[in-house]
């Protein structure tokens, strides 16, 4: 009984990524499209050379017939998966498993979702009949529990930590404005941030991430084909996923400072891709800022800040572009936008970028290994994702 | 002998100034607040709550039946009482009846479990609860209150014993309301009070008195829940009886709450009534109702578990605009976000206890307390060693909470609160009656029984958590 990971056996060796925002002129079926032809192109294969599918989306439609239908697949197999926010991570992870596995060759993984059609604010999310017992709580409200417990447990005051979920926002927004794909282009001053209409207290609505439209897609195959495709693949390091327990919302043990998920997720990945100090062996991160207080919890529960001590790393800098560990270079959640199926395939779409030397404005310098984090559900009741990847083999 | 043997109420925490009617309207207004159901609540979630308090202080509760009396019951068909039984966990093995239509229906349910229990046995519980809606600008809307109340009578233990009752009941038009209207209509008002209070007023509490053998000068104290102040003063004098002896009306601090309201008036004076004290109790609508208490050596020890007065100054405003949005009386623009479901027959009909009872589990094997019930333990993972656990009467502290501003909400914003039970337990809900800027981390929250929405005509009740009361 093992978690024994795939590292180094499959690489990633074509993506494609849409804008994130509001396509107001542009369907699911357009946005998986632009992703897709964008990915086939980036590994110089054509549709058909792929021989299987992952599609994740959430809301955006049922079956591999979302995907097969508008790309014309010529019967092949199509997955269609979901894993709340983390489900477009989740189709990468059953890609990459196919093709380790040697069932396939060339797999692909896309995520896609459309949000802006609904005409509601916000995310929406349809439940099960019921009994009209389980709380409905809105996704800000639900991370922003963490908030006042973070504050008190590290004796922070209401305004200092309010500082400190600003400038996560900030840095975030500074990273998006150099990003020609993100929702949100632009330099946002702290003072707009901090005052920032309340949406869940002490959040604002500057403090949530861009609910928004988009699609992402990888192609990937076995390492040692790699390079038959592709001059400079990333490698898979590690992949990790678990779904918890729920016990924040039924134990007293648990605080709502830490995501426990998150640490089994990350324990796990760092075994398989052999890390044992990631604070300074990985370069960059694209974490699950689907909130503000989300990534400084994340900082701590990734193993990048020792606990209690992340809000201090964030106000040193320590995550922003020019920092120590670059945290969501491309604007994260909070400026790249958050179309839920997509997000997980645009973290790693960030880490091809980087390691490719493409990232143009925002390009890190020669990063080695790369991290991205993507949760589904709410502190304390929640699945995370978990991958590792590098830029050379071993 | 039969009689009360326990009682409660419940008076909602929200009030709503009369000067403040009259600032927005441009009319003259009452002296004193009105108290007002807050937006998740009605007249079966209250009635709930006095029930809930009436079987804690009963010393050994074992109810045979249940009246559910009220004038504006939540369901026109369907059980309301099945309701109130369900929160304050009846037993299913109860005889349950709505009684409705006037607001006599409150003091002639009591009369009916009197007689009960006196003929048959066993407990009968009577919960009695109204909210009080008049149109605006009416007289209603500013004399009328929301509250509840409610009594167990049995024949051991009795509190006060049932000595005497008398009823009348005549047909006339005063007040009415035909189905699907919100509002009641009145008879011109002098039409009722000479032909209709002052002559039936009279007259019941004269048969009452004949009955119980007590002359006006015994009774210690009088509940008189009286439509027309006037009448009551003009009736006193006639009665020879002695208006330092009538009961607070309540008019001032909770206005008159319909079919409750006597019953609310009486369980605001057993507190300090002494054994061998004479009550007396009468309202009038469409006949009249009276009964003659004698208070016994058991009431000396009992007490309430809220009483009125506590519950009178436990209270935070209402503006005028939030009480019209609370009834629907001032459309408000819907919210950018889809309707609630509608909760399913099936999963509350399974999961009744937990929904209604707020009843979870314990586990055998390591002794954790977890809600909503579970089958695998949350702490040890045992499968299968549960035992049922109340949480509806324990106490808690906020762990973390969240002040919702973008969910919809009728009262925003929205205050959910982890809960940390004291002797175990952890739960997320809502919070109620509160003031979203005091709460904090550490703070005191008991259980409430609520309507959290309507979807669909079904009504989704569950419970919140709210500051200690």
């Amino acid at each position: 009984m093992a978690s024994r990971g795939i590292k180094d056996r499959v690489a990633i060796i074509g993506m494609g990524c849409t804008k994130f925002g509001e396509h107001w002129d542009k369907s699911a079926d357009d946005l998986m499209i632009e992703a897709a032809y964008e990915a086939y192109a980036s590994a110089g294969v054509a549709p058909e050379d792929v021989d299987a599918y992952w599609l994740g989306t959430m809301g955006s439609g049922v079956s591999g017939l979302t995907l097969s239908e508008p790309l014309k697949i010529q019967y092949k197999p199509v997955t269609r998966v979901e894993n709340m926010c983390a489900t477009g991570s989740e189709s990468l992870r059953q890609a990459c498993y196919a093709v380790a596995s040697g069932a396939f060759d060339i797999a692909m993984a896309i995520g896609v979702e459309k949000l802006k059609d609904s005409g509601f604010s916000g995310l929406v999310m349809t439940n099960p009949p019921n009994d009209g017992t389980p709380a409905s709580m809105t996704p800000p409200a639900l991370f922003s529990l963490l908030a006042p417990a973070y504050f008190k447990k590290y004796g922070l005051e209401a305004d200092k930590g309010k500082d400190v979920l600003t400038r996560i926002a900030w840095k975030n927004h500074r990273n998006g404005a150099r990003n020609p794909k993100a929702q949100f282009q632009k330099e946002v001053p702290l003072e707009v941030i901090k005052n920032s209409p309340r949406i869940a207290d002490p959040l604002g609505i500057m403090d949530c991430s861009g609910v928004s439209d988009g699609s992402a897609a990888a192609i990937v195959v076995r390492a040692e084909d790699a390079h038959k495709y592709c001059k400079n693949p990333i490698y898979i390091k590690a992949l990790s996923f678990v779904a918890g327990p729920a016990e924040g919302p039924l134990s007293q043990e648990y605080d709502f400072t830490t995501f426990p998920e998150v640490v089994a997720s990350a324990r796990d990945a760092y075994a398989q891709a052999g890390i044992t100090n990631p604070r300074e062996q990985i370069s960059m991160a694209e974490v699950h800022d689907c909130f503000t207080p989300t990534e400084l919890v994340l900082c701590e529960d990734l193993g990048f800040s020792p606990r209690g001590t992340a809000w201090q790393d964030v106000m040193e800098g320590f995550f922003d572009l020019d920092g120590h560990l670059p945290v969501n270079p491309d604007g994260g959640l909070k400026s790249f936008g958050h179309p839920i199926g997509a997000s997980g395939l645009r973290m790693m779409y960030e880490m091809w970028l980087q390691m490719r030397g493409e990232a143009g404005p925002r390009q890190l310098k020669s990063p080695r290994l790369g991290l991205t984090h993507n949760l589904g559900g709410q502190p304390g009741r929640c699945v995370s994702f978990v991958s590792v990847v590098g830029s050379q083999i071993g | 002998m039969a009689g009360i043997v326990s009682y409660g109420s419940y008076i909602p925490y929200r009030r709503l100034k009369r000067a403040a009617i009259g600032q927005v309207l441009g009319i003259p207004a009452g002296r004193g607040e009105r108290a007002v159901a807050s937006f998740d609540e009605d007249s079966v979630s209250m009635a709930a709550e006095a029930l809930r308090d009436a079987l804690k202080a009963a010393p050994s509760p074992a109810v045979t039946s249940l009246t559910y009396a009220t004038t504006t019951p939540p369901y026109a068909e369907k059980l309301n009482a099945a309701l109130v039984g369900a929160a304050a966990q009846l037993p299913a093995e109860i005889r349950a009846n709505d009684s409705t239509g006037s607001v006599r229906a409150g003091l002639s349910a009591m009369l009916q479990a009197a007689e009960s229990v006196a003929a048959s046995g066993g407990q009968a519980a009577v919960a009695l609860a109204d909210c009080r809606l008049g149109a605006p600008e009416g007289k209603l809307e500013q004399s009328g209150g929301d509250g509840a109340a409610a009594f167990i009578f049995g024949t051991e233990n009795v509190l006060a014993e049932v000595e005497a009752s008398a009823s009348l009941t005549r047909e006339y038009l005063d007040t009415w309301r035909a189905p699907g209207e919100r509002f009641a209509h009145s008879w011109e008002e002098r039409f009722a009070l000479t032909q209709a209070y002052s002559p039936l007023f009279k007259k019941i509490i004269h048969d009452a008195l004949a009955k119980a053998k007590v002359a006006p000068g015994d009774l210690a104290k009088i509940v008189l829940d009286a439509p027309n102040q006037r009448a009551a003063e003009e009736m006193l004098k006639e009665l020879k009886l002695d208006p330092a002896k009538v009961a607070d009306s309540l008019a001032l601090t909770v206005g008159q709450a319909g079919a409750a309201h006597a019953a609310l008036m009486l369980t605001a004076v057993l507190p300090a009534a002494k054994p061998g004290d004479r009550i007396l109790v009468a309202t009038v609508s469409d006949g009249a109702d009276a009964m003659v208490l004698r208070v016994m050596p058991p009431a000396a020890a009992f007490r309430p578990v809220h009483s009125v007065g506590r519950m009178v100054e436990s209270k935070g405003d209402v503006s005028y605009g939030n009480y019209l949005k609370w009834r629907e009386i001032l459309p408000t623009e819907p919210p950018r976000r889809p309707d609630p479901d509608r909760p399913a027959g099936p999963p509350m009909m399974r999961s009744a206890r937990w929904k209604f009872g707020l009843v979870g589990s314990r586990c055998t094997a390591c002794g954790t307390p977890q809600l909503p019930p579970q089958r695998v333990c949350v702490k040890c993972r045992a499968f299968d060693k549960m035992e049922p656990y109340g949480f509806a009467d324990r106490t808690g502290r906020i762990a973390t909470y969240a002040i919702d501003r973008l969910a919809y909400s009728l009262n925003p914003p929205t205050v959910n609160v982890v809960i940390d039970y004291d002797g175990g337990g952890r739960f997320l809900c809502e919070m109620t009656d509160c003031e979203p800027d005091r709460v904090a981390i550490g703070d005191e929250v008991e259980m409430t029984f609520r309507r959290l929405f309507t979807a669909d005509g079904v009504h989704n009740y569950f419970w919140k958590a709210r500051p200690r009361r």
